[in-house]
């Protein structure tokens, strides 16, 4: 125990100093000696809306470790970024090159689920540590998690959880569930039938929609699912797909009183391009940083704002928060030894500009969390209104639930 | 079901099938005159929504009036013809002496160019357009609401259908159309200046696809990757309506509109392959399509697409060959780890192509969908591997079987057709084969596909795999090869010169190239089952679209004339973008635009400058 | 004895008939004409006797065999060469390979993936190019021949199936008139020194005049004449629907040639 704790404690000490300094921009010894390398593959040109803000707030993140001091004992991080090309194909080739011809300690990024699990593969195969950060199947850490892959995001679970918990109390019966028709898509609507009944007993399914991902068909889908008549909409959908179904249901009333529930909708990257036609009162998931208004996520946001001239995303948060957890097991482990990596890992707890953020060893899942809050209409742009934070911790997959699954 | 729904949903159909129509009928008329093949329509309809989406807002800023919101979308219509003018007088135009599929790949360049170019003028972000003022509301329609927009839009396709009518049979440029669309070299041969009748028809033809994509920004918001979400589409509905024909456009059209609104309700979950099942059925019964007509009578003697005299190795190329051999059997001797890894995917694609240009090259048998052959290939390795148990070995044996007879299954189709249809037959069933494997989680995985599909122990060093795959792909290539040389090379080759000539000399055209197709198929699953190996997953990208056509630029940057072309098309490929994915995030662009200076440089392929320059 | 009888052929396309009742019949080594205005039904027939097109009622019979409505290539393997009004060639192929691919067609071997093609049956193909007189352009590319050449080639890919009939559509169309007499002189000596049946039509009445055995005359789809071209031309129908003056002519020079 006396160990566990002095690692823990000199963990947190080491991330909040970190963190610190690299919020004041402390100018300590800067870093020396020859760079630690991580691999961040991601779909830069694809899914730039997401990953560039990502980029940008490891790269701040990075210049304020690396002023402060570097990882282990001195030594500068540095994060080698390469576009995965978007598919397992390209994104395995993309990670041999990167842990063989640049040298890389081990992996993170991905934002595809096909991707990160077929670099999670590669990862258990090759025995070198992969932190998936955005990639939110749940298969990740539960069917086909492997001792060398670690996640940091909310699974789809966590935060189709957050949702159905915080319709607890309503009465809301028939649900019609819309979702795009791929693998984040169908488990966010298998976790919504599992979990609904839960909080609201005797919740019913009157339609499921499962529109191709990018080419939702607007007009018919929210003809159909108004034809239902449900009480409740629980919405998947997200980017332009997102946007055209938004426009066509407030045309055609859909959502006038229907209680709904949308995943991810509050985070900037999708709230943006709703503008003036962001629909009140859903219950969504997302990331309020206008609400920020002090500690350490304040002045990140204040220096991400400064150095890059734009508004922070839910990706900067992530990749932050990213590079907080990287040199904190970095400095807990002062190893590159695979290994020593993923035993370092094992509930390594990090102070981020979030707040603590653990590794659960039993499912090699992060507990960062992410805010739930009501969509609001502030002037031309959506908003969250009454956003809490839903610490991560609080929604993991039950034990018996995880042992079960990583058994096979 | 109420009547008021039934209503409402059909007219939801017809809103998409307008849009849908306005975007398909340029594509249809680019084909009909010019032949080409216009991958880059979705991005003058992309390029539509986005120059909208900036110049409406401005026009609107003046005056919230309807009359600016269309002012703004004409613009924005022209404002794209002119771009499809200069991609005709700068790229194409160059282009028109070589065969017809090399101005494919040409556009193809021009869509990744695109992509990356919008994403560097208007930033990752999707942008909202406005709403189109005065057609902002709901109307009461049999007790449901529906939106004025949409009315607007069910009229303006079938208004747009009328004006083109006009203009084919009133003007003397729609004639020229018209009379292009049916035979092109009598257009030539009337005097008419050729080269204004393209770059019209291109202007004309991006233009409406920057039109359907102005008038969407009150439906969607402008985003990066709406190109691709349209242009398979676009080219089901032309296909559907027989290219060329502009009312079987509409039609094709409005078909589709239906049965997505109301395939919705019956199967959510596989609307898209509904459109590409209507799409075989219809080719399988009317191999022109609806409104189509059969291709003009071969009776010309023109020059076949594809290969062309089959010499053997000289002195030169024996040297090539067994130098290229060498290098690849040092490379894991010499290599690093990743340049093995690289050198195995390089084998393994150039086993791929060689493969599809035994069937376009040597049998004018012009696939767009070889990538499902590939995957289902894969699909049998890797199931075999981690549902079934299996050990590598017998499992590699399987890839090449489950592809030949899917190959077998879908060629017998396949082969009936000729021409573009084929082709478009050949992507309808690799988009169905993608579909099972997409929508069949409990055996597939899913999108998210199968890992843990790795090699037996003693192959699972990169070095022993890559001698592995050098094995067999270097085999089954240089097999392949030893068939073009054969009589049954010589055969296909002959039907694909004259088909006339080749069933009066007594050759059953179909059987052989049904033949052929299965051949192909099997080489490519083998390709696949080795690629599973190599990454430790499948997952449906591997059947998917975008593989197939990367498998036809190989071809094609290689050379579809010569034998071995396709061979230094992969490699080629491969390369370049292996260069410049880790330099950039705008790699697409300069993959883009390698493309098109190869095209430029080498119209007839790498090979083929090579065997001109020998020549 | 009869090599083809065609019996009571019709064909209709739409309204249109293009065929009424065609009945004829050939000997091996004899040499038939059909002829008549265009439209006549000329190229129908023709086709239903070659297999593409199927008739609505009627029969072919091939020396004693039913090939009714059987496809081009059945009819080739029972022993029918064909040439076409707009030469068919392969044209990525050499002069010889073109013969060399009918030959590995004829002996069945197109499905043979192992074999080199180049070298199969390559003197069986120069000894045919050789009867037409084409063996010095053996390996040309076909498609650099001028276009007389490329006519004698496709009669040698014909001859390949070592045919009992030849099927020749408008053979000298499109050739120089002195080629014309040559190819036209060429197939007589082949289809007569090998017994060898030629059912041919023609536009060109020389060509007609000077070498058909009989002469069969179409108008409309219906068979209105048939004979020697001595009782062609004397035939008053002919005369008055079909030959008109220039077919006198015709006629007269092509006797003035044969004596000349």
């Amino acid at each position: 125990m006396a160990g566990i704790s002095f690692t823990r404690r000199a963990g947190l000490a080491a991330g909040s100093a970190i963190a610190t300094a690299a919020l004041i921009g402390a100018r300590g010894s800067a870093a020396q000696g020859a760079p630690v390398k991580v691999g961040e593959l991601n779909s830069y040109a694809r899914m730039a809306a997401f990953s560039v803000p990502y980029r940008n707030a490891i790269q701040l993140a990075v210049d304020g470790i690396n002023r402060a001091g570097g990882v282990m004992g001195g030594r500068p991080l540095e994060f080698v970024f390469r576009d995965d090309g978007s598919t397992p194909g390209d994104a395995v080739r993309v990670a041999e090159d990167l842990l063989t011809r640049e040298g890389c300690a081990f992996l993170a990024g991905t934002f595809l689920s096909n991707v990160g699990l077929a670099v999670s593969d590669l990862a258990n195969q090759r025995k070198k540590l992969f932190l998936a950060t955005e990639p939110l199947t749940d298969a990740l850490t539960m069917a086909q998690g492997n001792r060398y892959t670690w996640r940091l995001r909310p699974s789809t679970y966590m935060q189709t959880r957050m949702l159905t918990e915080a319709a607890r109390g309503r009465t809301t019966r028939r649900w019609a569930i819309v979702a795009p028709n791929y693998e984040y898509g169908q488990s966010a609507a298998a976790n919504f039938k599992r979990l609904i009944t839960a909080s609201i007993p005797g919740a019913e399914i009157v339609a499921e929609q499962y529109p191709a991902l990018g080419r939702v068909d607007a007009g018919a889908t929210v003809g159909a699912l108004a034809q239902a008549r449900p009480d409740g909409i629980f919405n998947v959908l997200f980017g332009p797909d997102l946007t055209a179904f938004v426009r066509e249901g407030n045309t055609r009333g859909l959502f006038e009183r229907r209680f709904v529930l949308s995943m991810l909708t509050g985070e900037p990257e999708y709230l943006i391009p709703l503008g003036d036609e962001t629909p009140e009162g859903w219950i969504v998931t997302g990331y309020p940083w206008e609400q920020i208004t002090d500690g350490p996520h304040k002045a990140y946001i204040d220096a991400y704002r400064a150095r890059f001239n734009d508004t922070p995303r839910k990706g900067s948060l992530l990749g932050y928060v990213t590079a907080q957890v990287v040199a904190n097991l970095l400095n807990k482990a002062n190893s590159l030894d695979s290994e020593v990596l993923v035993e370092a890992f094992k509930d390594l707890r990090t102070d981020t500009v979030v707040g603590n953020v653990t590794m659960r060893a039993l499912d090699q899942q992060g507990t960062m969390g992410t805010w739930v809050g009501e969509t609001v209409l502030r002037g031309r742009q959506g908003a969250m209104r009454n956003a809490r934070y839903a610490d991560g911790a609080d929604y993991l997959f039950p034990e018996a639930e995880v042992r079960a699954a990583r058994r096979g | 079901m109420d009547v008021g729904f039934i209503v409402v949903q059909s007219l939801s159909g017809l809103a998409s099938a307008s849009a849908l129509f306005i975007i398909a009928s340029g594509l249809t008329l680019v084909f009909g005159v010019t032949r080409i093949v216009n991958f880059a329509h979705g991005s003058f309809y992309m390029l539509g929504a986005y120059i909208a989406v900036t110049v409406v807002p401005w026009l609107l800023e003046i005056d919230r009036s309807p009359t600016l919101f269309f002012t703004g979308v004409l613009i924005s219509a022209i404002a794209v013809g002119v771009l499809g003018v200069l991609m005709e007088l700068l790229l194409l135009r160059r282009l028109y002496k070589v065969p017809e599929l090399f101005q494919l790949l040409a556009t193809f360049g021009v869509v990744l160019m695109v992509q990356d170019a919008v994403l560097k003028i208007w930033g990752p972000v999707d942008i909202p357009g406005p709403r189109a003022p005065g057609l902002r509301h709901g109307v009461e329609i049999l007790g449901q609401r529906f939106p004025a927009y949409e009315l607007f839009l069910i009229v303006i396709g079938p208004a747009v259908l009328g004006l083109l009518w006009l203009l084919m049979h009133r003007t003397r440029f729609g004639i020229l159309i018209r009379a292009a669309t049916r035979d092109r070299e009598m257009v030539g041969a009337l005097g008419v200046n050729q080269a204004m009748l393209f770059t019209g028809t291109l202007f004309l033809g991006a233009a409406l696809a920057g039109l359907g994509g102005a008038l969407q920004i009150p439906r969607v918001s402008a985003s990066s990757q709406m190109d691709l979400s349209i242009i398979t589409e676009a080219f089901v509905v032309t296909v559907i309506g027989g290219m060329g024909s502009v009312p079987g456009a509409f039609l094709a059209a409005v078909l589709i509109g239906q049965l997505q609104a109301f395939g919705v309700l019956v199967f959510p979950k596989i609307t898209l392959v509904l459109v590409f099942l209507l799409m075989a059925a219809v080719l399988v019964v009317k191999p022109w399509g609806l409104l189509g007509r059969p291709e003009a009578a071969a009776g010309r003697a023109a020059l076949p697409e594809g290969i062309l005299a089959v010499r053997g190795f000289g002195r030169v190329e024996k040297l090539i060959a067994g130098l290229a051999i060498a290098a690849m059997l040092a490379v894991p001797v010499f290599g690093d780890a990743y340049t093995v890894k690289v050198a195995t995917e390089v084998l393994i694609f150039a086993l791929a192509a060689f493969s599809l240009n035994f069937l376009v090259g040597n049998g004018g048998i012009v696939s767009f969908g070889h990538a499902a052959y590939f995957g289902l290939g894969a699909y049998a390795a890797g199931l075999l591997v981690t549902k079934g148990g299996l050990p590598m070995e017998p499992a590699l044996l399987a890839a090449p079987i489950a592809g030949g007879l899917f190959a077998a299954l879908f060629g017998f189709f396949v082969v009936r057709l000729s021409g573009i249809y084929l082709a478009m037959l050949t992507l309808a069933f690799a988009q169905i084969a993608y579909a099972v494997c997409f929508q069949w989680v409990e055996v597939t995985g899913g999108d998210n596909g199968v890992v843990g599909v790795w090699p037996s122990a003693w192959a699972a060093s990169r070095q022993v795999y890559h001698y592995v795959v050098a094995a067999c792909a270097i085999l089954a290539i240089i097999a392949l090869r030893r068939v073009v040389y054969a009589p049954f090379g010589a055969t296909l080759r002959a039907a694909r010169d004259s088909e006339q000539r080749a069933d009066a000399i007594g050759i059953d055209v179909r059987t052989h190239r049904w033949l052929a197709f299965t051949l192909a198929g099997g080489a490519a699953g083998l390709a696949g089952g080795l690629y599973a190996f190599s990454k430790g997953s499948i997952d449906p990208t591997l059947l998917a679209i975008p593989l197939s056509v990367d498998f036809l630029a190989m071809i094609l940057l290689g050379g579809i004339q010569t034998v071995m072309g396709a061979v230094a098309g992969a490699a080629a490929f491969h390369t370049i973008k292996d260069i410049f994915m880790p330099l950039t995030d705008f790699w697409r662009f300069l993959l883009g635009a390698s493309i098109i200076a190869l095209v430029l440089v080498f119209p007839r392929g790498l090979a083929g400058a090579f065997a001109g320059w020998r020549a | 004895m009869t090599l083809l009888a065609v019996e009571g052929l019709n064909k209709a396309f739409g309204g249109v008939v293009a065929a009424r009742d065609v009945t004829f019949a050939l000997s091996a080594g004899e040499m038939l004409a059909i002829i008549g205005p265009n439209g006549a039904g000329k190229s129908t027939t023709f086709n239903m006797v070659g297999g593409q097109l199927r008739p609505d009622t009627g029969r072919v019979v091939l020396a004693g065999q039913d090939i009714t409505g059987q496809p081009p290539r059945q009819v080739c393997r029972m022993g029918v060469g064909r040439t076409f009004q707009v030469a068919q060639t392969f044209l990525s192929m050499s002069v010889v390979g073109n013969v060399q691919m009918a030959l590995i067609a004829h002996h069945g071997r197109t499905r043979d993936m192992v074999a080199d093609a180049a070298r199969l049956y390559r003197d069986d193909a120069l000894a045919l190019l050789a009867r037409v007189g084409m063996e010095g352009e053996a390996d040309r590319p076909i498609g650099e021949l001028a276009y007389g050449d490329v006519k004698r080639v496709e009669l040698a890919i014909a001859l390949a199936a070592a045919p009992r009939l030849l099927l020749m559509d408008e053979p000298t169309a499109g050739m120089a008139p002195r080629e014309r007499a040559a190819l036209m002189q060429l197939t007589a000596d082949i289809a007569r020194g090998g017994g060898i049946g030629v059912l041919f039509t023609e536009h060109d009445m020389d060509a007609v005049f000077a070498h058909a055995d009989r002469i069969l005359v179409l108008v409309r789809g219906e068979v209105i004449a048939e004979g020697t071209p001595e009782e062609v031309r004397a035939n008053p129908e002919v005369q008055r629907v079909y030959l008109g003056t220039s077919g006198h002519k015709a006629a007269l020079r092509a006797r003035r040639a044969a004596h000349g």
